[in-house]
């Protein structure tokens, strides 16, 4: 059976731990804050059902934590391949939202197999990449990238999920860099990189649905047309603006509840939050995001193999990312892509994913002086 | 080899620290410096100001007979926000509109995306049961009720009553319209313009709580409308019906006036418009039509057409030649039927001429001789002088539309205008009120007042004053001067082989003159022209002749002759004015009869 070993619980990380559930609960009371009711008749329950994930989420979290993680790189091919098979179910039956086939239905509950398999990726990654020796050169990259990636890219794009297939290219980008590139392919990548962000963007911009235009115009120009397409953004914009210095107080936020800020308890929530809390509390919100990423690469430095560092820098530049790309988008610097704030948007499926992701991060600090296991 | 990527990580982590300082000094921008700003926009969002219209204030004539009511009416607007669940074709159909200029009102840029686009005005109950019956098709869609101006008279009075329109934009800008909202209706013509302060009230405003789906949320201010106050116009309504009724097709202009006051008892412009046309706004095609008619109803012919007075000009050459002294009543001159000027003839209209006449009868039938002579012992300086005392060759300042001068000439302006010295000839046509000289029926209905009044210029209102008049200017001419003009001008009307006897009363004695205004400068029978060539008739009157409660002018644009044309105009009027009052008097009398039976 199940051992518990003394010194996991004395390695236990209690900073991540505690990061991760005052991330939820901060979450769950702007989720409420967002979806308050203002006529007597509505019964909102977003928040209700966020605790119900939040304690799931916690009960994964400790589970994880009580199995090596090495466990994980046993399992990481057939977890892969139950992974695009899920993604392919979507393309298949998922059902439509906002454009984009992003849901499954099992049973009474729907679920988004995207939130799983980026965590299902950077531990599939992070495991192939320890069996290639030293930096990695271009032939190991592009061979990586046609075999583990291109797949899983093309069908989120063909879901279309463009935000998650970001998010992937992103992890194989940055857990190919926390691995070790040879010099010349970094130089590679960043010529490339110049040179094809016009082509690139082209073939992109004709590929794109009209509403993901839209977005990446509203971003340019969020002016042109406050009512239709820079809509999202300047409400954004305004919610953010009028908390000011203090906030207008917790359950005094008008945008959210008011809906003039779309999809508040999902991609927006920050700047619910930044309505009530004001400057001062984004602050502290945007530090204790800083903290977490930290403590994360702080374990990924602190790994006892090559294996737990990969992961946890993956799984902390996934973090990184969503933080950034979230943030920057509700702060109207970045073009709006439809991902979530980790632990705190609303979404069981993402808190879940993310609650094993920060559950590993755990698991690979608390091991880290069990050499020889 | 895990060396290796410690770099990687750290400089990862200088990154990460870095974006953060980007974020943190974004949310300092947003936040700090642009707080306020932001603020204020997340408050206006959640607030909607409704404007609830005020009722307008009623108009009444003279007599305190309502000439406009208001009157409720539907319309359709939508709710943007439903825009996207909406076929607006099959919308556009069932309310009767134009697909294209449906969609041209919905796509038209909008200053706040949550209030709703009006999309017509005055629906049929048809067709609000046409949409009442696919309601759920048409989600956002609502009906409601508003208020609209009914001109109870139609086209009558359209002139100095006026219209409504919805607020322009550089009206939009005024403070005197910073109460209005955008597409309110004020007026835009008539008393309804000059008024509208009066009349408009105040708008109410119900500021209420709204989410961005446009649900109220909570009520926060209620600031009920305030009815406009009501107006009573100096205009009677009988006396102008009476008047528009026998002008028909016929083109022309009539004003009224209390020579006591300076009232307008009756202001008629035809032919006229129907303001009712207005009330809802008018549309572009109608606008345009209304505009390019050759008959031109929007131009204010009391006001703006000017034109030589003719014969009623000799009410002014008689009163300059009497007050100068340079003729007496029993000055006598031969009219021969004309007399000559060098190479020209100035003829009299009577071929034959009139024979030896003094005043009293050259005013009665007109002649011209007499006034030839008169104009010449005068001179036009002098006669100048008077036409422009008794109020002509000025505005007489009614601030309805713009108003024209129209001309009286003398050796100055021609010398000035034309760099041309003066004729004697051209005296001679002043005298009779043709040639260079031009007024408009307002200008001669106040020359008319003033000589029936003693020589007393008031300035003009449309309002029914309960009040003294101010003061008025005085037109120095002795009484006795004006007492034998107006001997005369009774003459005209009740004498035999006087020229106005078309407007002889059996109600109320009435004094008056005919003019003829050439157009062309043969004289024929008038009737045989084609109607363009028909020269211009004018009236002046005034009754009763004793104590005199009304002057007036009547105009028929290629009416013919006066007498003929005019005359029976005024008469019609100046009936439909006292029958008015008789009958005010009547019951009077009885009530008077019953307190002496009381007391017998």
């Amino acid at each position: 059976m199940l051992k518990i070993d003394r010194r996991l619980i004395r390695n236990f990380d209690w900073a991540t731990f505690s990061l991760v559930i005052l991330l939820s609960i901060i979450g769950i009371m702007t989720i409420y804050s967002a979806t308050r009711p203002l006529l007597p008749n509505e019964q909102p329950a977003f928040h209700i059902k966020q605790i119900y994930w939040l304690l799931i989420g916690m009960s994964a979290l400790f589970l994880i934590v009580s199995f090596d993680y090495i466990w994980l790189s046993r399992f990481a091919s057939p977890l892969y391949a139950a992974g695009i098979v899920l993604l392919l179910a979507v393309l298949i039956a998922g059902k439509t939202g906002m454009g984009a086939q992003r849901w499954l239905n099992i049973g009474p509950l729907s679920f988004q197999p995207s939130e799983f398999f980026r965590l299902i990726f950077i531990i599939f990654i992070s495991r192939y990449f320890i069996t290639v020796q030293d930096r990695m050169s271009l032939i190991s990259m592009l061979k990586s990238f046609l075999m583990f990636t291109f797949i899983p890219l093309v069908i989120l794009i063909k879901q279309p999920d463009l935000g998650t297939a970001i998010i992937l290219l992103i992890m194989f980008l940055s857990i190919s860099l926390a691995k070790g590139l040879q010099k010349k392919v970094i130089a590679l990548l960043i010529i490339l990189g110049i040179i094809s962000i016009p082509f690139i963007g082209n073939i992109f911009w004709e590929g794109l649905k009209d509403y993901q235009k839209n977005r990446l115009i509203a971003f340019m120009e969020p002016d042109a047309d406050p009512a239709g397409i820079g809509y999202h953004i300047n409400q954004s914009k305004v919610a953010i603006g009028a908390g000011g210095f203090l906030g207008k107080g917790y359950l005094h936020g008008t945008q959210g509840p008011f809906r003039f800020l779309p999809e508040k308890q999902t991609d927006f929530i920050f700047a619910v939050f930044a309505e009530e809390w004001g400057l001062f509390g984004s602050v502290f919100l945007l530090l204790v995001y800083l903290a977490l990423i930290l403590r994360g690469l702080d374990t990924a430095l602190k790994a006892k193999d090559e294996f737990g560092k990969l992961l946890a820098s993956g799984i902390t530049f996934m973090f990184s990312t969503y933080f950034f790309i979230n943030v920057g988008m509700t702060l109207g610097i970045m073009p709006v892509v439809g991902i979530p704030l980790p632990f705190m948007s609303y979404g069981g499926t993402a808190l879940l994913s993310n609650f094993i992701a920060a559950g590993i991060l755990i698991n690979i600090r608390a091991r880290r002086y069990e050499l020889f296991y | 080899m895990i060396n290796n990527n410690r770099d990687s990580i750290r400089i990862a982590s200088l990154v990460i620290i870095g974006l953060f300082i980007l974020f943190t000094i974004r949310l300092w921008q947003l936040q700090v410096l642009q707080g306020k700003e932001y603020r204020k926009i997340s408050t206006e969002n959640m607030l909607r100001i409704i404007k609830i219209p005020a009722p307008r204030g009623i108009i009444y004539d003279r007599n305190g007979i309502p000439l406009v009511k208001n009157s409720p009416y539907f319309y359709a607007s939508l709710m943007p926000e439903h825009l996207e669940n909406v076929d607006i074709n099959s919308l556009a159909e069932i309310l009767g509109l134009n697909s294209v200029d449906l969609y041209a009102k919905i796509n038209k840029k909008r200053l706040n995306p949550f209030e709703p686009i009006k999309l017509k005005e005055s629906l049929t109950f048809a067709e609000i049961a046409a949409v009442e019956a696919r309601r759920s098709d048409f989600p956002g869609l609502i009906i409601d009720i508003d208020m609209s101006r009914e001109y109870l008279y139609g086209d009558v009075g359209a002139h100095l009553i006026g219209y409504l329109g919805k607020i322009n934009p550089s009206q939009s800008k005024d403070p005197e319209f910073r109460d209005v909202p955008p597409d309110a209706f004020i007026g835009q013509w008539g008393a309804e313009l000059l008024f509208d302060r009066t009349l408009r009230g105040t708008f109410g405003e119900r500021i209420i709580e709204v989410d961005a789906l446009g649900r109220e949320i909570r009520p926060l201010q209620d600031k009920p409308p305030v009815k406009g106050d009501d107006l009573r116009l100096s205009i009677d309504i009988n006396l102008q019906k009476a008047a528009e009724e026998l002008y028909a097709d016929r083109a022309g202009a009539l004003v009224a006036l209390n020579p006591n006051t300076g009232e307008v008892l009756g202001f008629v412009s035809k032919p006229s418009f129907d303001p009712n046309k207005f009330a809802r706004g008018i549309s572009y095609d109608q606008w345009i039509e209304l505009n390019q008619d050759k008959k031109l109803p929007m131009l204010n012919r009391a006001l703006q057409s000017q034109y030589p007075p003719g014969s009623t000009f000799k009410i002014v050459t008689a009163t300059a030649a009497l007050n100068e002294g340079v003729i007496t009543p029993e000055t006598k001159v031969n009219c021969s039927g004309g007399i000559n000027y060098g190479t020209w003839r100035f003829g009299c209209w009577k071929k034959n001429g009139h024979g030896t006449i003094s005043l009293h009868r050259a005013i009665v039938e007109s002649c011209d001789v007499y006034f030839y002579e008169a104009g010449k012992r005068v001179g036009i300086d002098k006669l100048a002088e008077y036409a422009r005392r008794l109020g002509l060759g000025s505005e007489t300042g009614l601030p309805l539309v713009k108003e024209r001068a129209g001309l009286i000439p003398d050796t100055k302006w021609k010398l000035e205008k034309r760099n041309q010295q003066w004729y004697l000839g051209e005296t001679f046509n002043a005298a009779i009120g043709q040639g260079y000289v031009a007024v408009t029926p307002m200008q001669m209905a106040q020359l008319m007042s003033a000589v029936a009044n003693g020589g007393f210029i008031y300035s003009p209102t449309i309002i029914k004053l309960e009040t003294l008049p101010s003061p008025a200017r005085k037109a120095d001419v002795k009484p006795e001067t004006l007492e034998l003009v107006k001997n005369g001008l009774y003459g005209v009307v009740n004498e035999a082989g006087g020229t106005g006897g078309a407007s002889r009363s059996k109600i109320v004695t009435v004094g008056g003159k005919t003019g003829t205004a050439q157009v062309v400068g043969i004289r024929k029978s008038s009737n045989l022209l084609p109607e363009r060539f028909r020269d211009h008739a004018w009236f002046v009157a005034f009754a009763p002749v004793e104590k005199t409660e009304i002057a007036l002018c009547a105009f028929v644009e290629h009416g013919g002759h006066g007498g003929g044309a005019a005359a029976p105009i005024a008469k019609l009027a100046i009936e439909g004015y006292f029958k008015n009052k008789g009958a005010e008097r009547i019951q009077g009398s009885k009530e008077q009869k019953k307190d002496k039976n009381a007391e017998n």
